[in-house]
């Protein structure tokens, strides 16, 4: 009787041994996953791109501001123009949405009742659902025509109005990351700073900022990284001129927006197809750049708080 | 229980399978229209009317531009390539690597359109004037007649037919300015250069080229805001208007082009039975209707010669 009894339990530890490594294996798959995606996503554009420099100097590609590859008098493959447009709509969108951001973080984490901040911060959120089609409708009716009134020009399709759209569009990353870290400051912290008699106004710069700059960095980054892929809401708007910016008020043509009008159409497996996969390499390259810098800043910060 | 539930889930699983399954199937019979943006809007209103004619018959059509659907032709994922242009060498040699052997019928014939704001008082251009223009070499209106601004180009982009046609005939086949906005569609260049109905303001110092069945508002009127440029073939010769049939019949109108659509080899019975309807009277009929020009003798002959 005991005998059997012992049997089962044995028997029901060896299964949930197995369960356990089953649901193990399973999690470590999901994990590894990722990985083998971004993996298999930069070999892919390695090997597409590369023999696009079969033909093209890369001196020529990466430092030539003339793309024309269906030129009926010679093709010219160099993507410094559109580079230059794509960090000038990006910094531009930055501009405007880091210090909306943040002031909006501020208040919903420390001025707002909290009535109010559980109805704004579920808004803010939904702002990220809106599709990008819709924010770059928005860009060709309102912004568009708004910035050719204020600024005296013939048009608004320039790299301002994309830089507005895409600020809206990473508003909602920023602020919401930005006002998780600055709720996740120990209270402890504010209360000593209020102790020892700073304002209100004090403790917030000079104390709970500091101390979730983290988060706060985190979240520009993420705002940055999708203002820079952005593809949709640019081509729509900002006029898609191949010339080599000069100003916000210029029409200018970003890498994505350049890839997406062009790839539907290209010719398989011809120079000008490969060197799109190459603009797709270089975007990726910068995007890479851009969450390294951000990990490395991340470290130094914290390195300093230890 | 749980058994039952297995059952449940399956036999939802079956019909999610068996409408799919039905959906590929109509798919099958469906005869897919891909191409040129110029055309996009004039083939809708022809499959609509044909379908309402031949309930069995199915058809969709869509816009992307003409190297979209040329290339669709060639990757056999349409039955009928609409195109503004004409076949590139290249393509032709594609195609023929995959075994396609494109047979092409003009199904409407148009003139090129230039336009500018309402507000601008430039008279006409000659073909050398729009084509230093578009080069970028004139970026003043005042040296065609205009006021003192600066040219605002609108374009299109490279997939376009209509950007081909013009890179190949009006600039000589030289290089656009790199200053060109380049813009989705037809649709597009109008709402940017007239702005919209409730006031939008539209570009007054913008330029831009747009097939004639675009320039006209649901009521058949001149879409308010825009104004058509008169185009002379030289300094010598007079201007003509790209609405003007007579003119664009003639030749006189220096940028008519016609509008073709492409099958693979000869087309299927379905297919050539909506071929012949867009060529027939009645057909033409809706193409006049929508602004563009009904074909000449001569295209029909050829037609009628792809369709055997």
């Amino acid at each position: 009787m005991s005998d059997l009894k012992v049997d089962v339990r044995a028997n029901l530890r060896k299964r949930s041994a197995v369960k356990e490594a089953a649901i193990k294996a399973f999690f470590f798959v999901n994990g590894i996953t990722a990985v083998v995606v971004l993996l298999g996503i930069f070999g892919l554009l390695l090997y597409t791109s590369v023999p696009a420099f079969r033909e093209i100097d890369l001196k020529e590609f990466l430092g030539s501001p003339a793309w024309d590859p269906t030129s009926p008098e010679k093709a010219e493959y160099g993507i410094l123009s559109m580079v230059v447009s794509t960090f000038l709509v990006t910094i531009g969108a930055l501009v405007l949405a880091v210090p909306i951001g943040l002031g909006v973080a501020s208040y919903l984490s420390d001025v707002a009742h909290w009535r109010v901040r559980e109805i704004v911060k579920p808004v803010v959120e939904i702002l990220a659902g809106i599709p990008s089609v819709v924010v770059g409708f928005l860009g060709i009716v309102i912004f568009g025509p708004a910035i050719a009134g204020i600024f005296g020009l013939s048009h608004g399709l320039n790299a301002l109005n994309g830089s507005i759209l895409l600020a809206i569009m990473s508003l909602p990353t920023i602020i919401s990351i930005s006002e998780d870290s600055l709720s996740a400051v120990p209270q402890a912290y504010a209360e000593a700073s209020l102790g020892l008699g700073a304002t209100r106004w004090q403790t917030l710069v000079r104390v709970k900022i500091p101390a979730a700059l983290s988060g706060i960095i985190a979240a520009v980054m993420l705002g940055m990284g999708r203002a820079i892929g952005e593809t949709m809401t640019v081509l729509m708007a900002t006029g898609n001129a191949r010339s080599f910016p000069t100003g916000i008020f210029q029409s200018v043509r970003t890498m994505t927006a350049n890839i997406a009008i062009e790839l539907g159409e290209v010719p398989y497996h011809t120079t000008h197809y490969y060197a799109l996969f190459a603009i797709g390499l270089v975007l990726f390259i910068i995007t890479f750049l851009v969450n390294m810098a951000a990990d490395i800043v991340l470290r130094k910060y914290q390195e300093r708080e230890q | 229980m749980n058994i039952k539930r297995v059952l449940m889930t399956g036999f939802l699983m079956g019909l999610v399978i068996i409408a799919a399954g039905g959906l590929f199937a109509q798919k099958g019979k469906m005869i897919q229209i891909k191409g040129s943006d110029t055309l996009v809007n004039l083939v809708q209103i022809l499959a609509e009317e044909y379908m309402d004619k031949n309930p069995g018959a199915m058809l969709a059509v869509m816009g992307g531009g003409s190297g979209t659907g040329i290339s669709g032709l060639i990757n056999q994922t349409c039955d009928i390539a609409d195109h503004s242009r004409e076949w590139k060498e290249k393509e032709f040699v594609q195609a023929r690597e995959k075994g396609i052997q494109p047979r092409i019928f003009v199904i409407a014939v148009d003139g090129l359109s230039v336009i500018v704001h309402a507000s601008n008082p430039v008279k006409k251009l000659t073909l050398a004037q729009l084509g230093a223009i578009y080069r970028g070499e004139i970026t003043n209106w005042k040296a065609v007649g205009g006021p003192d601004k600066k040219i605002s180009l609108y374009g299109r982009q490279s997939n376009s037919g209509t950007y081909v046609f013009m890179q190949e005939f009006v600039l000589g086949d030289r290089n656009y300015s790199k200053d060109m906005k380049e813009m989705n569609g037809n649709a597009q260049i109008i709402e940017g250069i007239a702005g919209d109905e409730r006031g939008r303001r539209g570009d007054e110092s913008g330029i831009g080229y747009v097939g004639v069945g675009y320039l006209y508002d649901a009521s058949g009127q001149i879409r308010k805001g825009l104004k058509v440029v008169p185009i002379a073939k030289d300094d010598a010769s007079p201007a003509f208007m790209p609405t003007d049939k007579a003119a664009v019949d003639s030749g006189d109108y220096p940028v008519a082009r016609a509008l073709y659509q492409s099958t693979n080899g000869k087309p299927s019975p379905a297919v050539a039975a909506f071929l012949k309807f867009e060529m027939s009277p009645e057909g033409q009929k809706i193409v006049a209707r929508e602004g563009f020009f009904a074909i000449s003798p001569k295209h029909i002959a050829e037609n009628e010669k792809n369709l055997r």
